[in-house]
């Protein structure tokens, strides 16, 4: 039907307005099959409107849309057999086990028993809950919850995974190991494509990123090429309570380019070293000195004031 | 076409494995309380009332008790435990993530509140049954007839519910509709108690004519004559489940 050098995602001009206002505004992109492919952006950025629309649960205003060849939302049920979606808020049935989980999502896709059979041992290595295969919902642990729904998202082996804010409210440990199995899929040669706030997530993970922000693409390329082309390589950042003071009293070179946050300043630039050798000598002022991050080039072109939608 | 069927009765499927865990619970709160009330309105107030519609009081309610559970145990189903799937568990969502559509959804909802109402009239039917208040045939209009009632006040519950945005809002709807129906239903008394004007007005309900077929169909007379009754709640049925898949698409696809 489609060749595999087709794009996994194809999109020209998605548009989708709320009440008038447009919330995604003219996206266009494509996804090729085994990228990892991270959506950024502050809140209301549109990220979550732009999966719902990938998924067919939301039609778009204006624009054109495939997924996996078909188009969008018209075909999006037949299309929705070909993916795996892990929603943002843990919707697994209370009222089941783990497998039974599992066994009735298969249902919605026509699964028969003997296939559900075979599968669902191995989705249940693959979460890591073999010893909690007959535990209730209740029973498990946040990030037990969200290894059951990427297993659950699993069950009809899709082409492409859809992911939205898979770690949120996890901690350290159980986000690494999400991590893990997530890049253990990309191996195997999913497609998959997430949305996040964590920029250590979308470095670690993504080779591809397309960073939102109301609406537009404000930038769209692999996570090393975003640092070196939108910011200066070294950060130095410098806080505490005698940090205003140093400030005043030290010459700076005004082609840095210096941000003020709060009680905190935050230099940029490519050799900051002498800069460092000046704070030296002061007490009460702390700083850390590092190479450049995604966390910057995010906060630099999406800017820092609060989103609060 | 079959194809199609499979996807509702996935949703259906699931709705018959959650019930089957409570069933117990689900069973003594959608039957025992009707029977309850057949039993101590039938023979208490009955001995007062003696008899009515040439029958005795308890054989003139039965009907009424299984229409009004069918009713119930739809409406329950499609008010508060629907509401419950789509904005609490969320457990549409995860089916919407699956190759189903809204559709599929209220339809294989739709169909698991007949079932519901369906199962109840079942364990009614034989404990009166036990009683010698149905005849032997009863079951063959009273069962089908009660899926049906399940799948058309369903059908209407999940419009109210498409309209719900949280619990508070289905009062309205059992005090302004289902209560006032009931009252005027002619469950309790014969219809000819009722003033001309609320009788015509309550004949363009779906209850009434339900409880009509159900007395009679109970005893085991099937007429021809009656079976037009048959029309109002199936069009009830056909015309709100149409109106909730077009409610809820809107609601859930925004």
């Amino acid at each position: 039907m489609n060749s595999s050098r087709d794009p996994v995602v194809r999109s020209h001009g998605l548009t989708k307005s709320f009440e008038g206002k447009r919330v995604v505004d003219g996206l266009t992109f494509s996804i090729q099959r085994g990228e990892f492919c991270g959506i950024l952006g502050p809140n209301g950025a549109g990220k979550t409107t732009t999966l719902r629309m990938l998924v067919g649960n939301t039609p778009p205003t204006r624009g054109d849309l495939f997924v996996l060849g078909h188009r969008i939302p018209s075909e999006a049920r037949v299309m929705r057999a070909r993916i795996g979606l892990v929603p943002q808020q843990d919707n697994l049935d209370a009222d089941f086990t783990v497998v039974e989980n599992l066994r009735i999502y298969g249902g919605y896709f026509g699964l028969s028993r003997a296939t559900l059979r075979e599968r669902i041992p191995r989705l249940l290595e693959i979460a890591a809950l073999g010893d909690k295969a007959g535990a209730c919902i209740s029973q498990l642990s946040g990030g037990m919850k969200r290894r059951l729904s990427i297993a659950r998202a699993l069950i009809n082996e899709p082409e492409l995974l859809v992911l939205d804010e898979p770690t949120t409210g996890l901690d350290p440990q159980m986000r690494h190991n999400i991590w893990c199995i997530l890049r253990q899929l990309q191996n195997d040669g999913l497609t998959i494509i997430l949305t996040t706030h964590y920029m250590e997530e979308a470095e670690r993970l993504c080779n591809r990123i397309i960073l939102m922000d109301r609406g537009h693409i404000l930038a769209d390329q692999s996570p090393q090429s975003l640092v070196r082309d939108n910011i200066e390589p070294h950060v130095l950042e410098v806080h505490g309570s005698r940090a205003e003071c140093w400030h005043r009293t030290t010459v700076i070179d005004a082609s840095l380019r210096c941000e003020r946050v709060g009680e905190s300043f935050f230099f940029y630039g490519m050799n900051l070293e002498s800069l460092v050798q000046s704070l030296d000598r002061w007490e009460g002022v702390q700083y850390s000195y590092r190479p450049a991050n995604l966390e910057d080039v995010f906060l630099k072109l999406t800017g820092r004031e609060l989103r609060d939608v | 076409m079959f194809e199609t069927f499979r996807r509702w009765l996935a949703v259906w499927h699931r709705n018959a494995l959650v019930w089957r865990k409570s069933a117990r619970t689900a069973l003594l709160g959608g039957f025992a309380e009707p029977l309850f009330n057949l039993l101590v309105l039938g023979y208490g107030l009955g001995s007062f009332v003696g008899q009515v519609e040439g029958m005795p009081y308890v054989n003139f309610l039965v009907g009424g008790i299984l229409a009004t559970s069918a009713m119930n145990a739809a409406t329950f189903e499609g008010l508060y435990l629907a509401y419950t799937r789509m904005e609490v568990l969320r457990t549409w969502d995860g089916m919407l993530a699956a190759p189903l559509s809204v559709t599929d959804v209220v339809l294989g909802e739709v169909l698991w509140m007949g079932t519901r109402s369906l199962i109840g009239a079942c364990l009614i039917l034989a404990v009166v049954s036990a009683f010698g208040l149905a005849s032997a045939w009863a079951w063959l209009g009273v069962l089908p007839l009660a899926f049906l009632t399940g799948v058309c006040f369903g059908g209407i519950a999940l419009v109210v519910t498409s309209f719900a945005r949280s619990y508070d809002f289905f009062v309205y709807y059992i005090t302004l509709g289902i209560t006032p129906m009931v009252l005027l239903g002619c469950v309790f008394f014969p219809c000819e108690a009722l003033p001309e004007m609320v009788r015509f007005g309550s004949q363009f309900l779906p209850l009434i004519h339900v409880v009509e077929l159900m007395r009679s169909w109970a005893m085991g007379e099937f007429r021809m004559a009656t079976a037009w009754h048959i029309g109002i709640p199936a069009v009830y049925a056909l015309l709100a489940t149409a109106f909730a898949v077009w409610r809820l698409k809107r609601r859930i696809l925004q």
